[in-house]
């Protein structure tokens, strides 16, 4: 080893150590679970441990309460997504517009429910969403619309986890668009005006074209954190009603710590660790094969 | 069971979950933290004079601090620290306390929880404690006893667990509806149960129905089922729903739906269960003691003459029904089980279950508890004490819960029309064959 190899490693090694000893151990030791039948009984005695392979992911690509959490899961991120980046996107061309005043307080304020607890912010929002009692319902009465039993109707149960999330996390994309708007050079406005483009043209063929990476970026970091839902579902319909809001994470979680069978759990995680993956590839795949780009 | 109704919700959420990520970063340290206690490290380093730690749930946990003036008054030395827990997060909290060595010195625990912490070695035996005591057995409800009772080894059983309060389902009802169509008490068979259903529901054209399963609540089937045998077979290693006494509950309770006598609904359907009790929906309803009090409170005052309690029919008389409630446990790795076993004696006396149940409504397991007028002149609280005299434990196993979650879904399905009986419950024991696999394992290593 060379001199300068030697000083690398040394200055490279605590950062090593540390990704091996939080990241890579743990995955590996999480990976090995899954391979077991780690259950109450182990817990009591490590003898009754057995290594059965891949029969716990076997067993659950055969129950139908996996398929459910994966639907409900998928159905989370569809639908999620893009009115997350979507809301993102209106709330970051407001505060980009020229007539935005005090913008500083609004890009605070929009931020805002991002950093808050989720739990503490879904105990008020449960409340907004109360099938008698809730603001939402006494302001859809007033536009003469029947109340909705928003967390108790298997129906609108995930609606309103939805729109949850989306109103918690839409302001963390919103601060990456608008920086992205702001590094936009305004000669291309400039062009595109002279051209004869009107606002709607500059927005189409200016403004998305230059956010088309940011999008990519945006886009992966929130299809997979919200392919990781749970806490908005724990807090304010435990899964329910008719498990109708019973996510991937909500399995796994159920699975280790209610019925403590930590090799299912394992495996729930790694499944739903390929999931992601795919959808992060695709969704770079379809970045680069995406016209206009190289 | 133990579980009531859900409570607020929004208590039950552990601080700690804090986000979708946070989560799945636990599930790994959770097996390193487990892979770390298991290796032995740092067993018990409690210090024996600290005060006595008692973890509660719910309500339970507020009152029992209002009990503790007299405990503190015959034992001054013993200090006494509760902690409350929410019914909805108390069960992964204590299977993480167990793995992390943080258990109590002292539990409040459901008693279909029992045979978990029997699996993990985690309860101390109470059987010399409570002869020493002078505590008489007998003078506990014998099925509610019994489900503290675990099998040891050389077929012997140990006591794990003192009853504290129970639990057990039987029948609420509406005595102006059956008065009305011509029944002048309660049924005690199944077909005069039947009977009296049918007759209600021709009742004012048909406004009302005969009784409310809700169906997401597994207990209702499940006592039906205790009436006529095991769901269990080969020493409950492997499933019995597809045998006879099993399959009788389900018809009963399948063919009460199909001849339209109860609404095909869950609870989370129905926004206010005494609102529709006091309404005339449903003219039975099959709940737990909890009820009595709920029902003084929240049923509208001109209903107050028109309902009453009584044991749940069985198939040819009055059948057993649940044995539910909760036991004050002692953890094997306490150090301070001398004075745990003096609150646990102390809650046992006859004059603080009085007290305890004059605060809570909770019905006290000892029979002696039962001669004070709040209970003996009570007629929907005498039902209950008529019923826990028939009540069987739940299978003893860790695997119960969850099975009995899935017997309940089962039976939605069948209900529902989307199954047949046969299919559904052949489909239930493979599922059940399935999760007891390790208990056969473990069974066939022992022999």
């Amino acid at each position: 080893m060379t001199k300068h190899g030697a000083a690398a490693w040394i200055l490279a090694g605590p950062a090593l150590l540390v990704i091996a000893v939080f990241f890579a151990l743990p995955v590996v030791a999480g990976l090995a679970l899954s391979l077991t039948d780690f259950d109450i009984y182990a817990l009591a005695d490590l003898s009754t441990l057995r290594f059965v392979g891949l029969q716990n992911y076997a067993h659950l690509l055969q129950t139908p309460l996996f398929w459910q959490a994966l639907g409900n899961t998928l159905y989370f991120v569809v639908v999620g997504v893009p009115v997350s980046i979507g809301l993102s996107l209106g709330a970051a061309l407001l505060l980009d517009s020229r007539f935005a005043r005090w913008q500083p307080f609004f890009r605070t304020s929009l931020f805002a429910p991002v950093v808050t607890t989720a739990v503490a912010v879904a105990v008020i929002w449960r409340y907004l969403l109360h099938a008698r009692y809730g603001l939402v319902n006494q302001g859809l009465a007033a536009i003469g619309v029947a109340p909705v039993d928003w967390l108790g109707d298997p129906h609108w149960s995930m609606p309103a986890i939805i729109a949850f999330a989306a109103w918690k996390n839409f302001g963390y994309n919103m601060i990456i668009l608008l920086a992205a708007l702001q590094a936009v050079p305004r000669d291309l406005y400039e062009a595109a005006r002279i051209d004869g483009a009107g606002a709607v043209r500059r927005f189409t063929d200016v403004t998305l074209p230059m956010l088309m990476p940011t999008f990519v970026l945006v886009g992966i970091l929130t299809v997979s954190g919200y392919f990781q839902l749970f806490a908005e579902p724990y807090v304010m319909t435990q899964g329910g009603p008719l498990r109708s809001t019973f996510s991937m994470l909500y399995l796994m979680y159920e699975e280790g710590f209610r019925w403590w069978n930590l090799g299912n759990a394992s495996a729930v995680a790694f499944l739903l660790f390929i999931v992601i993956f795919c959808a992060s590839w695709v969704m770079l795949r379809f970045d680069r094969d995406a016209p206009g780009r190289r | 069971m133990p579980r009531r109704e859900a409570p607020a919700a929004c208590a039950g959420a552990p601080a700690e979950v804090q986000g979708r990520r946070g989560a799945i970063r636990r599930i790994g340290w959770g097996s390193l933290a487990l892979a770390g206690s298991l290796a032995g490290c740092g067993r018990g380093s409690k210090n024996p004079e600290g005060p006595l730690d008692f973890w509660a749930m719910g309500r339970e946990a507020e009152v029992v601090t209002e009990l503790l003036g007299a405990f503190h008054a015959r034992h001054p030395a013993v200090r006494v620290r509760v902690q409350q827990l929410p019914w909805t997060a108390a069960h992964e909290k204590l299977l993480t306390a167990y793995a992390g060595d943080a258990l109590p010195d002292l539990c409040q625990l459901g008693n279909t929880w029992l045979p978990e912490f029997s699996a993990l070695g985690a309860l101390e035996p109470l059987d010399e404690r409570m002869a020493a005591a002078g505590i008489p057995r007998d003078d506990y409800f014998t099925g509610v006893l019994d489900t503290n009772l675990m099998p040891a080894d050389g077929g012997a059983s140990r006591l794990l667990g003192v009853p504290w309060y129970v639990d057990t389902r039987l029948i609420f009802y509406r005595t102006d509806l059956l008065r009305a169509a011509g029944h002048a008490g309660p049924p005690e068979t199944w077909s005069e149960w039947r009977a009296a259903m049918r007759d209600i529901r021709r009742l004012a054209g048909g406004r009302s129905y005969g009784v409310l399963f809700p169906l997401n609540e597994p207990d209702p089937l499940f006592a039906l089922s205790l009436q006529q045998g095991s769901v269990l077979s080969e020493d409950d290693t492997r499933g019995a729903f597809s045998q006879p006494p099993f399959r009788r509950a389900l018809d009963f309770y399948a063919s009460v739906f199909r001849d339209d006598l109860a609404p095909r609904m869950a609870n989370t359907q129905i926004s206010n269960v005494w609102d529709e009790f006091a309404r005339g929906l449903f003219a039975f309803y099959v709940t737990g003691p909890w009820n009595i009090g709920e029902f003084r409170r929240r049923l509208p005052p001109e209903r107050q003459g028109d309902w009453a309690a009584a044991p749940l029919p069985g198939p040819d008389g009055p059948g057993v029904s649940t044995a539910g409630g909760s036991s004050l446990v002692i953890f094997r790795n306490s150090r301070r089980k001398e004075a745990a076993w003096k609150l646990i004696s102390y809650l046992s006396e006859p004059e603080t279950m009085q007290r305890f149940h004059a605060l809570t409504g909770d019905l006290p397991p000892r029979r002696s508890a039962w001669r004070t007028p709040a209970l003996a002149d009570d007629p929907p609280s005498q039902a209950f004490a008529r019923q826990l005299e028939r009540v069987h434990a739940a299978p003893k196993i860790p695997e119960w819960e969850r099975i009995f979650q899935e017997m309940q879904l089962t039976a939605e399905r069948v209900v529902q029309g989307r199954q047949r009986p046969e299919a559904a419950c052949r489909e239930l024991d493979t599922w059940v064959d399935a999760v007891l696999e390790k208990r056969r394992w473990l069974r066939s290593r022992r022999a």
